[in-house]
């Protein structure tokens, strides 16, 4: 065998790598030019014209008690934030739907994963789990303040109720989605039992879980505006669903227009800044989300 | 090889890898039982190299599936020395863990104690010429990288005994002779026993040191037949076509006879 040709070992060796360079992909972070155009510049003009079309048919209504001037609104998120007031509004109902919401993380995983994983349970209780996914949980109010009477507690029952579903629901569905071949996998190398699941259950199913996440915080934010409208007690403090009934009982529409602003706001942002990141990283190192 | 194991499992190991006795193997079909294996027996001594060879749908992958104990057989036994390393025909990798850490999970899974894992996945990419790899992402890899990470993993497992079920069948021509080369390399270095799934009759004699063909419905062995052609082997070389054709031959005739009723 010892002639002037390579053997056959390095003749792979370097095909291989001619191959490897070949194939292997280059992936570059998208620059902050790309970022303002893709990302930052759509939303902003849609906000443009949304403000262009209201200051537009402010005139044309020609009833603030109806629709109030943009100024108008303006100056009483003004009003508010030199007072003091604006972020007291959003801290009283930022801190209880994330408190709630921790809170129906810390319930909604392992029902979840018992959902997912014992036969009986779900035969039990996998099909109301999901039936209460579309139960509005404005429903769950009433019986809250009956059972709780008009107090914290009953707030974070109304927001346990809405997330805790869709949080174990999203487990269960990513359990559901865990390809078999991982788990056949895992097995030959070991993972059996609880190793199995902490080790490749869980992260595979870790997409359904993060939307399921998502999920459950759009549900805690709504639960917790309407058991706020609807429950109104001084002790309570003012959060921004009692802002909007206040508007609406004095009659003050800029008012009723700053705190719907002030939810929707509260909500896209935190979703901006928790759940989407989230999302998107989970979904990047997978390789399961396409750029563009 | 197994020097601590009890007197009845190491005069096992001693001969065997793996000894299927006598496997059968049936499932619940529309029609009732539908019998996918019938009485199999096959040996694979330590440190041999094992094709196996059957047409689409004649029960190899059920055969490896059972070896690996990821399923019973029927009737029958089969037994391993230890828990056999199983690279399947998709690569199977973890595609939230890293090249590396795919390694390591299996590394952790045997006991390896965390300071040496690192070092040891290292070793082992290097082992499959993919020494950058280790911080990759599967979807940052060609097919035939990940197919060597997915070897490299099955290797951590250090068993005694690799079973592959057509690892290399989605890759092209080019890719998969040179994983011929690597995976010849590779169980002369480390002395494993390989139990090789194929339909692809060259790839068989390119690396087996014994050819088994499995009939179809239910699947039988039908002919076995000892390649003493040295290695290194290239697919192309004339011994290999020579008996790669004498083997075509034969399944052609095996496939045949399913037509004749
Ligand atoms: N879990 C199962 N339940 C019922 N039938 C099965 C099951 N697994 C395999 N079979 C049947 O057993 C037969 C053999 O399947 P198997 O996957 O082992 O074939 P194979 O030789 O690996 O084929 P291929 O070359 O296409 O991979 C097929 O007819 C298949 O339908
Ligand atoms: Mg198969």
């Amino acid at each position: 065998m010892a002639s002037t040709d390579t053997t056959p070992a390095q003749d792979a060796g370097s095909v291989e790598a001619g191959l490897d360079a070949l194939e292997t992909r280059t992936t570059g972070r998208p620059t902050l030019r790309q970022t303002l155009v893709n990302k930052i510049l759509p939303p902003v003009i849609a906000l443009a014209v949304v403000l262009a079309v209201w200051t537009l048919l402010y005139p044309i209504v020609d009833d603030p008690s109806k629709l109030p001037s943009p100024a108008a609104v303006g100056s009483t998120f003004k009003e508010a934030w030199l007072q003091g007031d604006l972020l007291g509004y959003i801290w009283t109902s930022v801190s209880r739907g994330l408190l709630g919401f921790f809170f129906a993380l810390l319930i909604g995983t392992p029902l979840g994963l018992i959902v997912a994983r014992v036969k009986f349970v779900r035969a039990a209780i996998g099909p109301i789990l999901s039936g209460l996914q579309s139960l509005p949980s404005v429903a769950w109010v009433p019986p809250a303040v009956i059972w709780l009477g008009l107090n914290n507690s009953m707030m974070y029952a109304v927001i346990l109720l809405g997330a805790v579903p869709s949080i174990a629901n999203g487990l269960v569905s990513g359990v559901d989605q865990v390809p078999p071949l991982f788990l056949r996998a895992g097995r030959t190398m070991g993972a059996t039992g609880v190793k199995g699941i902490w080790h490749v259950t869980l992260p595979a199913a870790l997409p359904g879980y993060v939307a399921g996440l998502k999920q459950g915080w759009a549900f805690s934010w709504r639960s917790l505006m309407a058991a706020e409208i609807i429950a109104q007690f001084p002790d309570l403090g003012v959060g921004l669903g009692q802002l909007l009934e206040n508007g609406r009982t004095n009659s003050d529409m800029a008012m009723v227009f700053e705190a719907i602003l002030l939810i929707l706001f509260v909500g896209i942002a935190i979703d901006l800044l928790i759940f989407s990141p989230l999302e998107r990283w989970v979904l990047r190192s997978r390789g399961l989300l396409v750029k563009g | 090889m197994a020097t601590t194991t009890t007197l009845a499992q190491a005069d096992e190991s001693v001969e065997y890898a793996a000894r299927l006795e006598h496997v059968s193997k049936s499932f619940a079909g529309p029609g009732g039982q539908q019998l996918v294996l019938d009485d199999v027996s096959i040996d694979v001594a330590p440190g041999e190299f094992v094709t196996l060879l059957g047409a689409s749908g004649c029960g190899k992958s059920t055969l490896l599936n059972l070896v690996a104990g990821l399923d019973r057989p029927s009737t029958g036994d089969i037994i391993t020395d230890g828990r056999p390393a199983l690279m399947f025909q998709e690569h199977a990798l973890f595609p939230w863990l890293t090249a590396g850490k795919n390694i390591e999970l299996a590394l952790k899974l045997r006991g390896v104690p965390k300071p040496d894992r690192r070092t040891k996945a290292e070793e082992l990419l290097e082992l499959v010429r993919l020494k950058g790899a280790y911080g990759k992402r599967v979807h940052e890899l060609s097919g035939g990288m990940r197919q060597r990470v997915a070897l490299a993993r099955a290797l951590a497992q250090e068993s005694n005994l690799l079973l592959m079920d057509e690892p290399f069948a989605a890759l092209d021509a080019i890719t998969r002779d040179v994983l011929h080369d690597e995976i010849t390399r590779i169980w002369a270095e480390t002395g494993v026993s390989v139990l090789f799934v194929t339909h692809n009759v060259r790839e068989a004699v390119r690396l087996a040191q014994r050819v088994i063909l499995l009939s179809s419905r239910p699947g039988r062995i039908a002919r076995e037949w000892t390649v003493d052609i040295p290695q290194p082997r290239r697919i192309e070389d004339a011994p290999v076509a020579e008996l790669a054709r004498e083997i075509t031959e034969e399944l052609r005739g095996e496939i045949r006879r399913h037509g004749q009723h």
